[in-house]
């Protein structure tokens, strides 16, 4: 992955190299240059393919135990009849009249919970939990949804393997332009 | 005699469309002020009309109020604010406030009014300490300090803001007995300037590959959306200043991203971090939510331009019309995919039309505010205002909006809207 990102890196420094004869407009530049380490410290998002994933994992029973702590109270037990959003259940049910989106029912790619609930959860906590204790309850969450098995675990290598059950019946309006390896 | 011949010169009008709705020009004929007008009122109107005031009011016998370093509304005005503010259960910012239309007029929103939709409440930011992150793949990722921002050459345009959401209680099987503002209000318009996110991708030398990138808010749900690099290269602006003054906390203080005619969501708020990326990121509110699920359970994904919309803000529910006599028809239009090419509107339930006039300046993606001259009868009618935009795209009555997604969609409602006028003068949300 590095070695990927170094060759991206490479190839804009020709591509713009190349360029700088045309006429470039003066701006002010008055950006700092960042730094890798800085980037880390702020680069949090995750890409569907898995890219930016850290390490860490967890089970969904180690899950388990911080979704009683930490979740519950507002998601309901086992993802179900909380105050917030349900994430539980709801397959079979979009082209009905009462449609129940969730994670299980609703949610295209399992690599945004883990993005998701890193960045934004709990909602009272956000950035409060372990990177193995998103897995974990990542890795709770798929499998309360019966999409990975209880004894499977949610890592960088797993987590974009799995499968989402809806994730087929999206139409992107906007392209997509898959990435070419 | 007086009343007799201002009806005369009504009479005389052309009627542009069924039931009352006059000639655009009607009220300029003959100077506007002669003509006795009906008025409008809020909610339980008073009869303090009756008394005369005094011939020397007290503000003329005293010094009035002193200087002050900010200026407030008139304490009269004090219930006029955003409203149905609703968070989700448990929370207080995790949800939304809405911009209260019927009590405006003109295509700006004041900055206090503009609707919120916050995922987790609003941050304080210093300006001092923030900064802008620009990565991914670029050539040179780069860190912008607010205060750099303010040196880079910057644009002023005037937007309108919808959540893509506005408007959803609509797809519901019957009409919300809700105010105009509580039920359209998720969208408002300012001025908004700001430095184009272009000059600071091309400063970071963005590589001919990446085709998205992915803005992120600082606040504590890091909000994030995926935004495609064509809209990012073409009218993104980096807004610091909202009518005029750098932006209020609740719209994203100290800067934040804005995309002209995008659905609001899309537009984060307290910006930290652009990543330059060769897909999306896929992020909860560009899947989860903000997607449109349609009648056979399939899902239109990145619809991003909110649609060609109108609806009359005066008469609306949480107005009273005030007898018979003759009204301003008054309203606002907008379209996300251009400007305003014409608005009609019909007083006789959509049988007849007649086209309202455009208050200048009618801008690409503003609120375009369109008036109409109506004669009320007295007797119960339904009003309807019908949209245009420059794309040639209408507004679709609420049945062919929903025959064509279904109603389980959620965001981008954008129907025709009927309001019922009775004979008390109450004016009721209906689905006609």
């Amino acid at each position: 992955m590095c070695t990927r990102e170094a060759l991206a890196v490479a190839t804009c420094v020709i591509v713009f190299g190349g360029c700088a004869g045309t006429a470039p407009r003066e701006t002010p530049n008055l950006g700092r240059a960042a730094t890798q380490a800085e980037i880390a410290g702020w680069d949090i998002s995750i890409a569907p393919d898995g890219r930016g994933l850290p390490r860490g994992a967890g089970t969904p029973a180690d899950g388990a135990l911080v979704y009683a702590q930490k979740c519950q109270v507002c998601h309901g037990d086992k993802g179900v009849g909380g105050p917030n959003d349900r994430l539980v259940g709801g397959q079979g049910t979009l082209a009905s009249k009462t449609p129940v989106r969730t994670i299980g029912s609703y949610w295209p790619y399992a690599t945004t919970v883990f993005d998701y609930v890193r960045r934004s959860m709990p909602f009272f906590q956000p950035h409060s939990l372990t990177d193995s204790e998103v897995y974990a309850v990542t890795a709770y969450l798929l499998s309360l949804n019966g999409i990975i098995g209880e004894q499977d675990v949610m890592n960088a290598e797993t987590l974009p393997k799995v499968k989402m059950p809806n994730r087929d019946n999206f139409i992107l309006v906007q392209p997509w332009k898959p990435r070419v390896q | 005699m007086r009343p007799r011949r201002r009806d005369r010169r009504f009479d005389d009008a052309r009627d542009a469309a069924g039931n009352g709705v006059l000639d655009r020009r009607a009220f300029l004929r003959g100077g506007a002020g002669a003509v006795a007008t009906g008025a409008f009122m809020a909610y339980a109107p008073s009869d303090a009309s009756a008394a005369s005031p005094p011939e020397t009011p007290s503000g003329m016998t005293t010094p009035g109020a002193p200087l002050s370093p900010y200026g407030s509304p008139a304490t009269f005005e004090r219930e006029v604010t955003r409203t149905l503010i609703r968070s989700q259960p448990g929370t207080t910012g995790a949800g939304a406030s809405r911009t209260p239309l019927e009590a405006l007029e003109g295509m700006i929103t004041p900055s206090g009014l503009h609707f919120e939709r916050h995922h987790n409440g609003v941050p304080t930011i210093d300006p001092a300490q923030h900064q802008l992150l620009i990565h991914g793949m670029v050539a040179r990722p780069l860190i912008f300090t607010v205060a750099s921002l303010q040196r880079y050459p910057m644009e002023s345009r005037i937007h309108f803001l919808e959540c893509s959401g506005n408007s959803a209680l609509m797809y519901g099987a019957t009409p919300p007995t809700l105010t105009c503002g509580q039920t359209h209000g998720l969208v408002s318009c300012s001025e908004w300037t700001g430095v184009p996110l272009r000059l600071l991708l091309e400063e970071a030398g963005v590589d001919p590959r990446a085709d998205w990138v992915l803005a992120e808010g600082a606040d504590a749900a890091a909000m994030s959306r995926s935004v495609p690099m064509a809209k990012a290269m073409d009218d993104a602006m980096l807004a610091l200043y909202q009518n005029g003054e750098r932006l209020r906390p609740e719209n994203g203080y100290p800067v934040r991203l804005f995309l002209p005619g995008y659905e609001g969501n899309m537009s984060v708020k307290w910006l930290r971090r652009i990543k330059v990326t060769d897909t999306p990121t896929m992020t909860k509110d560009e899947t989860s939510k903000y997607t449109d699920l349609r009648a056979d359970g399939t899902s239109l994904m990145f619809t991003y331009p909110m649609e060609v919309k109108s609806v009359i803000t005066r008469p609306a529910p949480g107005l009273k019309m005030t007898g018979p006599g003759l009204y301003e028809l008054s309203g606002i239009a907008w379209s996300g995919r251009g400007k305003i090419r014409k608005v009609e509107v019909s007083a006789d339930g959509g049988q007849t039309w007649a086209e309202a006039v455009l208050a200048a300046p009618v801008l690409a993606y503003a609120l375009t505010r369109f008036r109409i001259a109506w004669k009320w009868n007295g007797a119960p009618t339904v009003l309807k205002s019908r949209a245009t935009d420059d794309a040639g795209r209408v507004q679709p009555t609420r049945d062919e909006l929903i025959a064509q997604q279904g109603a389980n969609v959620v965001y981008h409602y954008h129907a025709i809207q009927a309001w019922r006028v009775e004979s008390t003068g109450e004016v009721k949300n209906v689905y006609a």
